[in-house]
C-alpha cells in the first residue's frame, strides 16, 4: 500500500491507496504516528483508493482515533470511505465512532 | 459451474495478498455478487491472519491450504492448517456497541469470519489438519 500525507495549516490530510492487511498495516501506522507524535491530532484520512481493509487496518483507525480524542485534542475522520469498507464499518459497529466524509474540501472545513 | 480450486502458501503475511487474489477469482467464477466476494476475501483473510498469528504462532512455520469448491447454492471454501488447535467457543465476543474507549485494536477476526459468511464449521486435528470451512450463498 501507499500512503500519501499532506500537512494543512488545520490538519493533516492522509490519503491511503492499496489494501490494509497485517502486512502492510505498519505502512499506515507509522504514518498516523508521525502526525500524532507531532503533537498534530485533527486527521482526515481518506480512504478512496483503499481496496481492502481487514480487522488490522480497522484496529489501527481505532487506536489512532483514541489517539487523536484523547484530552479533546482533535480526531481522525473518514473520507470517501469505499462502499464495502462502509458496510464493513457499518457491520463492526465502527461508524458512530468517526465522522464520514465525502470529500477532503468538506473535512478539512470542518475541522 | 467451474471447478475446484486448491492453492498452497507458505504462512507468510505477504502472501495475505495472493491468497485474496485466488479467492476473489474463485467467488466471481462461482457468479457471487460484488459484495458477496468482499466478504468472502475478508473472511478468509482472517482466518489466514489468524492460521498464522495463532494456529502457527508466527511467520513462516506453516502452510496454508485454501480450496475454494463452487457449490449449486455458492461457494465453499474449506482452509487447513497443521497448526495448534484452538476453541473458537473461548473467543470473547466483539461488543459492536461498544465506545471508542471500549474497543480493542485487535480481536475483531473471528467477528468477521462468522459475520461475513453463511455457515462457518471449524474441525480440528483431523487427518488432514485443522479444517475451516466457510460457505457463502450465492444471491
Amino acid at each position: 500500500m501507499i500512503v500519501e500525507t499532506k500537512q494543512l495549516r488545520r490538519c493533516d490530510v492522509v490519503v491511503a491507496k492499496g489494501r490494509i492487511d497485517t502486512s502492510t498495516v505498519k505502512t499506515l501506522a507509522d504514518a498516523l504516528s508521525e502526525i500524532t507524535n507531532n503533537g498534530r491530532y485533527r486527521i482526515a484520512l481518506n480512504l478512496k483508493a483503499v481496496t481492502f481493509i481487514s480487522s488490522a487496518g480497522l484496529g489501527e483507525l481505532i487506536a489512532t482515533q483514541n489517539t487523536c480524542k484523547k484530552l479533546h485534542r482533535g480526531e481522525l475522520v473518514l473520507v470517501e470511505v469505499p462502499r464495502r469498507v462502509s458496510e464493513v464499518l457499518d457491520l463492526a459497529g465502527l461508524t458512530p465512532l468517526f465522522k464520514i466524509y465525502d470529500s477532503e474540501l468538506e473535512a478539512v472545513g470542518d475541522f | 459451474m467451474t471447478s475446484s480450486q486448491t492453492l498452497t502458501m507458505p504462512g507468510y503475511f505477504k502472501n495475505l495478498a495472493r491468497i485474496a487474489d485466488f479467492v476473489t477469482t474463485a467467488a466471481a467464477d462461482a457468479c457471487l455478487d460484488a459484495k458477496a466476494v468482499y466478504a468472502v476475501q475478508m473472511a478468509v483473510e482472517e482466518a489466514c491472519t489468524n492460521i498464522i498469528e495463532h494456529a502457527y504462532g508466527g511467520e513462516g512455520k506453516g502452510q496454508i491450504q485454501i480450496a475454494c469448491i463452487p457449490k449449486t447454492e455458492g461457494l465453499q471454501i474449506i482452509i487447513t492448517d497443521q497448526g495448534v488447535a484452538f476453541d473458537p467457543d473461548q473467543i470473547p465476543r466483539l461488543d459492536t456497541t461498544a465506545s471508542l474507549s471500549e474497543r480493542n485494536r485487535r480481536g475483531m477476526g473471528m467477528f468477521f469470519i462468522y459475520n461475513l459468511v453463511d455457515r462457518v464449521d471449524y474441525q480440528f486435528e483431523t487427518p488432514h489438519g485443522n479444517q475451516l470451512t466457510l460457505f457463502k450463498k450465492r444471491l
